[in-house]
């Protein structure tokens, strides 16, 4: 599926045909969401990079442009996605990294996945071609569209382009690691957050705290004698973000909890693993759904449900009455007959 | 004029205390514009509740009644977002003021949306922080209507939009339901409405809480200022800037004319012979900033800067600002009037942009002054003018559209940071074709099933796209004279 007007016939007839597609990039965050029931729409093929002039600081793409290819052109002129997002697999593509709008190690400093988005052009459920945002930083025109489709998993249209704002790789980045228990290290990073330092990246799991810092040279070097700790031999950001450390590996199911980077400790049963400052935590526990929910609700802020699960129930805190109405009716604003990812995103969306 | 029928004005009586309620004509007059002063219209009435239940009795009532509503904030917007409708009813958020919460460990401050954007920094500077969106009119404007307008500033290639620094919103949609959207947490669950919203005009809800997220202030913040014998080499320049891996927190272009008026007015020190002058401000840690500092220097040097000038110390930052943010009054007095406007183009078709505005100005036989956030792109040409020169008025007008014309041929916009309101209502149609359209009104539909929140404005109708206009600025005098504006 290479070509813009198979994609849209595909489109057309589904709505037609009232038979739901599933959208689908290069298949590594299949397993993120619930089950979607419906014919696959491949979009890998409707790939290519569009245009990028460095000095702009944007890049423009087809959605089925691998997330690699994309990197690597960036990083051959010295910049790079600021969120750093995960790939989950060889064959991340730049579609499914927004549609999943996971952002990586970087992301309480650099923004999110969403916060980079400038532009799309799409194709919503009326088979129509539709372009939002642009490819500059400022564009008040219009209702922003286009940062809507971050995190929709792909229920609100078919990604076609893509603009991103993308930053300067920085001159230095070096990591520093500091053994400390639970409560000390929780205490450090709200101590550092209140700090003027180029952070952008932190990482605590049994009893090291690892903390990243990025800049000019001398400023680096200012910030890492400000705050001590040891070198380390290997930096853990990338097995981080791909989920490749040993504490991603284990058996059961893995939540995603997101709360405000000052929030006590979560004191729930199960091993854990926290980044962006404390405001991520990933845990690793038995305990019932609603347990879990109605704890990390009660400190401002929503869980997961992220690997070890059959994508039947809900994967995502479940939303209030009045606010999965409003979900139902923007979705079919913009997917009237229903057809793209049903269910993916919430039962009955 | 539409008059008020007995049965809806003694539902909002009911509604509402007696001082939170103005019907008579001398009352309504104040609220007849917002910054945008060309258009004016005297609404029904004007509703200012203090709490959110009187907020949400006043959106009842006017449901009930079929009354549209109108919020506004500190009603300093530039597009005539806030502009009353004859038959409606302007909810204004002013007494909404207070600072609830700034919680210096989540770096966050959660306030009512009629606070003041400055009192939000104003307050977390105790803790070493601040709320980094920074639009011109901040010491007036509300964060309420930062969010209506996703307002910018001038730190917005380093800082982001409004859309960028917020972590939840508390919106009263028409039928009076309060919805939470966003969280405390860096993401939420559902769709980003959050984004949604931000931008909206006014249009989807009423922002009746915002939580923001405050940043540390930076150990140091410096300008470098740089004069160039042409336009095309100040382009360039910043080209390289952002090419050599600098990001600063601000840059910003301004051309002859206006660095002749900014110098008469303020006398920033600005070299008065150059074609183009760039101002580049870089803020961080103290080590971090002295680098920068040094490798803009050379780049600009590189570039063919005729000359490259540090800001001594702050107060020789705060002058070398002045100048720019003094740059639209100091216009203001060198012609009777003129038109503001607030394309992005991408940067790279600079030279080409401002060639073709200098071509334009001498067909129309007008002057136009440029001032540029260079960093993101955000033209400012400001079109000199008389209107009380018979046809001037409209030419002025038609030389704006034509540049709004040529930001979407190069691949731009029609606004940047100000809005659409109704000013861009016309030129909006230019930039989206009628399914884009029909799908925002769709979305509006999702919201505001009935159209009752402020209908007309944002987004043109498929049918009627043929309102004109611009931030007219009549006699150099700005509504908010005491405002700075860039």
């Amino acid at each position: 599926m290479h070509d813009e007007a198979e994609l849209r016939e595909r489109v057309l007839r589904a709505a037609a045909n009232k038979m739901p597609l599933c959208i689908r990039g290069g298949g590594g965050k299949d397993f993120y969401g619930r089950h979607c029931d419906g014919e696959l729409l491949d979009v890998s093929g409707h790939r290519g990079i569009v245009s990028y002039e460095p000095s702009e600081l944007v890049i423009t793409a087809r959605a089925g442009t691998p997330l690699a290819e994309i990197e690597a052109l960036l990083a051959r002129n010295g910049q790079l996605l600021p969120f750093e997002p995960p790939h989950f697999g060889p064959n991340a593509t730049l579609g499914g990294m927004v549609a999943a709008g996971l952002s990586g190690p970087r992301r309480p400093w650099g923004g999110s996945a969403r916060d980079a988005v400038l532009g799309v052009k799409l194709l919503n459920g009326r088979g129509e071609v539709l372009r939002f945002g642009g490819q500059v930083m400022k564009n008040v025109a219009g209702y922003d569209l286009s940062r809507l489709m971050a995190g929709a998993l792909g229920t609100l249209g078919v990604l076609l382009e893509v603009s991103l704002k993308v930053l300067p790789r920085p001159a230095e980045e070096r990591t520093r690691v500091f053994e400390l228990g639970a409560e000390a290290a929780a205490a450090r990073q709200i101590e550092w957050g209140r700090l003027p330092l180029s952070l952008s990246g932190t990482l605590y799991h049994a009893g090291r705290l690892h903390v990243r810092l990025c800049g000019s040279g001398q400023g680096v070097q200012a910030a890492l004698d400000r705050l001590g700790g040891d070198e380390i031999a290997e930096s853990p950001w990338l097995a981080a973000r791909e989920q490749t450390l040993p504490f991603f590996q284990g058996e059961g199911t893995l939540w995603r909890i997101s709360l405000p980077a000052a929030a006590p400790a979560l004191n729930l049963p199960g091993e854990i693993l926290t980044e962006w400052g404390g405001a991520l935590r990933w845990l690793r526990t038995d305990l019932p759904a609603e347990t879990l929910r109605r704890r990390v609700s009660a400190m401002g802020g929503h869980a997961t449900l992220f690997r070890g699960h059959d994508g039947r129930g809900e994967v995502f805190q479940p939303l209030a009455p009045a606010m999965l109405a409003l979900h139902q009716r923007l979705k079919l604003a913009l997917d009237p007959h229903a057809i793209f990812n049903p269910g993916r995103l919430y039962e009955g969306l | 004029m539409r008059v008020m029928t007995p049965a809806f004005l003694s539902d909002l009586r009911a509604a509402l205390p007696a001082n939170a309620l103005l019907v008579e004509a001398e009352a309504l007059r104040p609220y007849e514009c917002d910054g945008l002063s060309a258009y004016r219209q005297v609404p029904l009435a004007v509703c200012l509740p203090e709490t959110l239940e009187q907020a949400q009795a006043v959106l009842r009532v006017c449901r009930e009644h079929r009354v549209p509503v109108v919020a506004r904030g500190a009603g300093t917007g530039l597009s005539g977002g806030a502009l009353p409708l004859a038959d409606g009813v302007v909810l204004s958020l002013a007494r909404f003021n207070r600072i609830l919460e700034i919680d210096p460990d989540n770096r966050l401050a959660r306030v009512q949306p009629g606070v003041r954007n400055l009192a939000i920094s104003e307050a977390a500077a105790p803790h070493g922080l601040y709320y980094a969106p920074d639009p011109s009119s901040q010491i007036a404007c509300s964060i309420g209507g930062n969010v209506a307008e996703n307002s910018g500033g001038v730190h917005c290639l380093k800082y982001g939009l409004t859309v960028h620094n917020l972590l939840a919103l508390k919106v009263l949609t028409m039928d009076g339901e309060l919805l939470d959207i966003g969280l405390s947490s860096l993401d939420s669950p559902g769709y980003d409405l959050l984004a949604l919203m931000t931008g909206s005009e006014g249009l989807l809800g009423v922002v009746a809480e915002v939580t923001v997220k405050l940043l540390v202030k930076p150990e140091r913040a410096q300008v470098v200022l740089a004069a160039f014998a042409s336009v095309e080499s100040a382009g360039a320049a910043v080209a390289r800037i952002i090419g050599a891996g600098i990001l600063p927190a601000g840059l910003e272009m301004m051309d002859n004319l206006s660095i002749r008026a900014a110098e008469d007015f303020v006398h920033a020190g600005y070299p008065v012979e150059a074609a183009a002058i760039l101002l580049c401000e870089l803020d961080g840690a103290n080590a971090e900033v002295s680098e920068q500092i040094m490798a803009v220097r050379r780049v600009l040097m590189e570039a063919g800067a005729t000359e490259v000038r540090t800001a001594q110390d702050e107060a020789q930052r705060l002058k070398f600002w002045a100048g720019r943010k003094g740059a639209f009054p100091a216009v203001g007095r060198i012609s009777p009037d003129y038109y503001c406007m607030d394309g992005t183009i991408p940067r790279q078709h600079l030279a080409h942009v401002l060639a073709r505005i200098a071509e334009l100005s001498v067909q129309y036989g007008l002057r136009v002054a440029n001032v540029f956030h260079a960093g993101d792109g955000n033209l400012h040409p400001l079109i000199l003018f008389d209107a009380n020169q018979p046809g001037e008025m409209k030419q002025a007008e038609d030389f704006g559209t034509d540049i709004l014309k040529l930001c979407v041929e190069v691949g731009g916009t029609v606004t940047g940071e100000h809005g659409v309101g109704v000013e861009k209502l016309d030129a909006t149609c230019s930039q989206f074709s009628s399914e884009e359209l029909a799908q925002f009104h769709a979305v509006k539909a999702a919201f505001d099933p009935d159209g009752l929140l402020n209908p007309g404005k944002a987004v043109p109708t498929l049918h009627r796209c043929a309102e004109l206009g611009r931030m007219h600025v009549q006699g150099g005098n700005l509504p908010f004279p005491e405002l700075p504006r860039f």
